[in-house]
């Protein structure tokens, strides 16, 4: 765990750059996230349906969602989200939005 | 005579952390349910972690991606000591049927998709999907028994042309 500086604010992440408490983080910061992490940018609103629903599943259960519960219940398909997130939709979705990566074979 | 014998050993450079896993080329030979979900399983995680995929269906794997076969894929009683119940009783009628409706409803429970929709799903990740051509002429079937979503029925020298500079994973 380690912090740094983003959209002028000092945040908590882990060692593969995933917020450790996602209240820190600001829809600011999201754009910036997406363009360290190779998400395609500007953001779009596809983007950030994801990108909310994404925070919505963690407040609401305490974890992201897999990408197959994305597929399914996000309102965006699979073969979108991983034109949206092409290396890792779950993953990469959960990095911009600063909650932690979600844990889940499927 | 001084001894050089230790300035000849080169040290090897050994990175700090190893390089991840960019390209995975997983092979499906067997066609039991409990031989081809594990297969799936990982095509579809590698994808979720952003890794290239591409998946090789052989022998009687080739039934996770046949039309007619895809939804009656069965859990294996016979010869499967993994499941605890005596080879004798494994091969009862009924039992294999019995077994396989216990673990797709298991399976469903974990949200995990059947294999026909699971596969889709693959596809969907942007995932390739092969047939073995030796394997699609040894059981005399045509294109059109395989599901649409299928890129192609490719040769095994196609295979490791595709499968260069990732790795290979055989299940």
């Amino acid at each position: 765990m380690t912090t740094r500086e983003i959209a002028n604010a000092t945040v908590e992440v882990d060692d593969d750059g995933f917020f450790v408490d996602p209240t820190q983080w600001t829809e600011d910061m999201a754009p910036l996230l997406a363009e360290e992490c190779g998400v395609p940018t500007p953001l779009t609103d596809k983007h950030w349906q994801v990108l909310h629903f994404m925070r919505d599943q963690y407040f609401d259960k305490g974890t992201g969602p897999t990408v197959r519960k994305l597929g399914k219940t996000s309102g965006v398909t699979v073969k979108e989200l991983y034109q949206l997130f092409p290396k890792g939709p779950a993953k990469l979705a959960a990095r911009c939005a600063g909650i932690p990566k979600p844990r889940g074979c499927v | 005579m001084t001894d050089t014998s230790t300035a000849l050993v080169e040290t090897p450079e050994v990175a700090d952390t190893p390089a991840a896993i960019e390209k995975v080329s997983i092979i499906i030979s067997k066609g039991s349910l409990e031989e081809i979900y594990p297969g799936l399983i990982m095509a579809n995680g590698a994808r979720a972690e952003g890794i290239d995929v591409n998946v090789f269906f052989t022998f009687f794997g080739l039934d996770a991606v046949h039309k007619k076969r895809n939804e009656h894929i069965k859990v294996a009683t016979v010869g499967n000591p993994g499941l605890h119940i005596p080879t004798w009783a494994g091969g009862l009628p009924g039992v294999s049927a019995l077994m396989t409706k216990y673990m797709e409803h298991q399976i469903e429970g974990l949200d995990i998709p059947d294999i026909p929709e699971f596969v889709q799903m693959i596809s969907d990740t942007g995932a390739g999907l092969y047939g073995c051509l030796a394997s699609v002429d040894l059981f005399g079937l045509e294109r059109d028994d395989l599901i649409d979503e299928l890129d192609g029925i490719i040769t095994v020298g196609e295979f490791y042309e595709m499968a260069a500079g990732g790795q290979i994973i055989f299940t």
